[in-house]
């Protein structure tokens, strides 16, 4: 019976003890705390590159940041939004796609917070003062890596490996889904670019991270005849497969040149740094957050990772920056109708399914002056067109 | 036991089978062993982390009952985790191997689902919430009986083929979720009839969950009652502890198997539907989270009784909430919080080996031989 008794007593006692811990309180106001909501944790690309962003643009703005990593796209999202704002965060950020309708669902009920989620498309439509959403022009990042692969094709062309015609890059995508679309088409456009002969094939995994998936796509695609691949998916899946093959990869979210040495060109990334100083910068000062946030080189939000001179084709550098230059001047534009043909006809207007619903409605016109006006009505892309010159394998994801 | 001389055959110690022990016995080494748990895993966080153990424990206790809100979700995980639990427990006790539970629940949501979608701007309200019931039970029910029917009539193997199922669905969900994704492509549904909530299972009382925990409890009591009371229960334990037993006193044992599996098929199609219609309002290929098989912990750790169910859920959702709290708090990743679960669902079920058990150590007497 003693020890029984003795037992009981630790117990009561670790208990006792946990319930004392728990009393304090994070009384200091004067600094802003932001609550940031993840898919995954870092072991994620994708995750990652947000983690990162989110450290260093809390430590710069001298915030309290608080994060929950492994959240999925379900009623949990609403939870731990609620949660966090009720832990007395000013700012909640959600970086998942999926989490969108449920950060609104908080949003609705904490109106004195303000909720910034990336990726998604409907703080232009649901007209919530405290929900936006956030993009950045990653398709004029594309674009410049696109130039890149079309000068690295050129190089092999002159060099004999193959000829003019036979220019054929693959792309890995993960769903027939408009941010992929706006992705790859820009890609293949920055390459035609440079090298007017290419042809692009894209096949799709169904998933944003399938590593094995996306290793099977790519080793495809180069058993096809791509000379070049390049991916939109989260995984190393396709880098490997190129390294493995000896084949150029032009790649997405960071740079692979540690895995893929002998062939990894470049890459272009979002870095989010910008938007999360902007958001946290704008409630320091009591005004509000853009709804609709897209932004580009200027601002850091676009990026090219370093190019791998060992693979890249040499004058690289002085044409992207070339390029950059005229983007930023607005002589050039990604999707300008003269560079492009649909159905072997050049467009002179198009709807777009800008404002979701699940009826797809085409509601607004997206044609002007002559080019596709991308991530100008909302900050998500919704270039969804099939040009010419790409073949989309599998388009049933 | 210095004294002891090696003997040829003996081993050092060996396990004996135990006579039952007085309840407040075995209530005490259960105790004993969450104490032990929680000293190990305090031994661990200093060793890895150089976190102050009680603090850590603190923040476990206020991840999961910090404040109403964390109250209600704790308490609405444990009803989706005890409910689906009780959904493996007759096919447990019969031993059968439903390891596709997971499958078998989605199932249900995707049938949920279907009908929130197809059906959401054309029946009223209650009739909608009927056909749903109806269809998301259906379903799983079906997702449930085809591997004991298989198993009934070919002796085909349960874990094999329950296991299978659960891809098979997952895959179903995966290409239906496309097929309706908003927007288009995006491979995700996106919150279902969220501007009229057409198919959304009413809230009662304004609290978002207690429905669902309301349900859950009905079904609880349910089962409770069903394999210890009816007719259906007696075949089931008789089935699980000999079929041969079971065929001898005229028990069809090919019927029980089916029935009781079309029964647990039928409650992880509800769990679906409490997922889908009464929580998330949408579908993904991780609408139950692995609940499928953590479910089969629950089982066995409650020993099949529907009420120590209740509490070996409550446990196990407790010590997730809290750990992922500790994720947040100390900036840890969240492996080290399962490593913490891990450590105590160890003890929890090693306790439950001595209350079983004994270890009989060798005795010193030579010559006396097992």
């Amino acid at each position: 019976m003693k020890k029984l008794l003795a037992i009981l007593l630790a117990v009561v006692m670790v208990f006792a003890l946990a319930a004392c811990g728990g009393g304090e309180d994070n009384n200091d106001k004067d600094t802003l705390k932001v609550g940031f909501i993840f898919l995954h944790d870092e072991n994620s690309t994708y995750d990652l590159n947000f983690i990162n962003a989110a450290k260093a643009a809390c430590e710069e703005m001298g915030v309290e940041m608080v994060q929950k990593v492994n959240i999925p796209e379900s009623s949990l999202c609403y939870e731990t939004a609620a949660d966090l704002a009720e832990d007395g965060c000013d700012i909640i950020f959600a970086d998942s796609f999926g989490h969108e309708s449920y950060i609104i669902q908080a949003a609705k009920e904490y109106p004195d917070v303000q909720f910034c989620h990336a990726t998604g498309t409907m703080a232009h439509t649901e007209g919530l003062d405290n929900f936006n959403n956030a993009f950045a022009s990653i398709y004029e990042g594309r674009y410049l890596a696109g130039i890149a692969a079309g000068m690295k094709l050129n190089e092999m062309i002159e060099a004999g490996d193959f000829k003019a015609e036979e220019a054929k890059i693959g792309y890995v995508g993960a769903y027939t889904y408009a941010e992929v679309i706006s992705g790859y088409t820009s890609f293949y456009l920055g390459a035609k670019s440079v090298c007017p002969t290419v042809t692009m094939e894209v096949q799709f995994t169904g998933s944003w991270y399938d590593e094995g998936a996306e290793k099977e796509a790519a080793t495809k695609l180069i058993n096809n005849g791509c000379k070049l691949i390049s991916q939109h998916a989260d995984s190393m899946g396709a880098p490997t497969a190129c390294e493995n093959a000896g084949v150029p990869n032009v790649s997405y979210n960071g740079s692979t040149i540690d895995a893929c040495p002998n062939t990894f060109i470049v890459s272009s990334r979002i870095d989010w740094t910008p938007y999360m100083k902007h958001m946290i910068q704008c409630v320091k000062d009591g005004k509000d957050i853009e709804a609709d946030w897209c932004k580009g080189f200027s601002e850091g939000s676009v990026a090219l990772t370093a190019i791998n001179d060992k693979v890249a084709a040499e004058g690289t550098a002085e044409a992207i920056e070339a390029a950059k230059a005229e983007l930023l001047d607005g002589t050039r534009h990604v999707f300008d109708t003269a560079t492009f043909t649909v159905k072997g006809e050049k467009l002179d207007s198009y709807m777009a399914d800008v404002d979701t619903d699940a009826n797809y409605t085409a509601d607004t016109e997206v044609i002007k002056d002559g080019y596709f006006h991308e991530s100008e009505f909302r900050s998500a892309p919704y270039f969804d067109l099939q040009i010419d010159g790409i073949t989309l394998l599998n388009s049933k994801f | 036991m210095s004294k002891l001389t090696k003997s040829a055959n003996e081993p050092l110690f060996h396990i004996v089978k135990r006579d039952a022990l007085p309840a407040w016995l075995a209530w005490a080494i259960r105790i004993g062993s969450i104490v032990a748990a929680l000293i190990v895993c305090a031994l661990v966080t200093v060793v890895l982390t150089g976190e102050n153990p009680i603090e850590v424990y603190a923040t476990m206790i206020d991840g999961a009952i910090g404040s109403n809100r964390r109250i209600w979700g704790l308490f609405q995980n444990v009803a989706m985790l005890l409910c689906i639990s009780l959904a493996v427990t007759p096919a447990f006790k019969m031993r059968f191997w439903n390891i596709g539970a997971e499958g078998q629940a989605l199932i249900g949501g995707l049938a949920t689902a279907a009908c929130m979608i197809l059906f959401g701007d054309k029946l009223p309200q209650p009739v909608l919430l009927i056909v749903m019931f109806a269809t998301s039970i259906i379903a799983g029910a079906i997702w449930g009986f085809i591997p004991a029917f298989f198993k009934a009539k070919w002796n085909t193997n349960e874990t094999l083929f329950t296991l299978m199922m659960n891809y098979i669905a997952i895959q179903l969900v995966s290409f239906f979720t496309y097929k309706y994704s908003v927007p288009k492509g995006s491979g995700q549904l996106g919150v279902i009839n969220r501007a009229t909530e057409a198919g959304w299972l009413p809230q009662l009382g304004g609290h978002n969950y207690l429905l669902n925990i309301v349900i859950v409890l009905g079904v609880t009591v349910f089962m409770y009652v069903y394999l210890k009371y009816s007719k259906h229960g007696y075949e089931i334990s008789v089935v699980g502890e000999s079929e041969n037993t079971a065929r001898y006193i005229g028990i069809n044992v090919k019927k029980v198997i089916m029935r009781t599996m079309l029964l647990s098929g039928a409650i992880c199609g509800l769990t679906g539907l409490l997922l889908v219609s009464g929580t998330d309002h949408t579908l993904t290929r991780d609408t139950i989270e692995g609940r499928g098989f953590t479910a089969i912990m629950v089982s066995w750790l409650g020993k099949f009784n529907p009420v120590h169910m209740i509490l070996t859920s409550f446990l196990l959702v407790f010590l997730q909430k809290g750990a992922i709290e500790i994720s947040t708090d100390f900036g840890l990743n969240n492996s080290f919080s399962d490593i913490i679960t891990g450590i105590i669902i160890f003890f929890i079920i090693g306790s439950e080996f001595f209350i079983n058990y004994t270890v009989k150590f060798r005795e010193s007497k030579k010559g006396v031989n097992a």
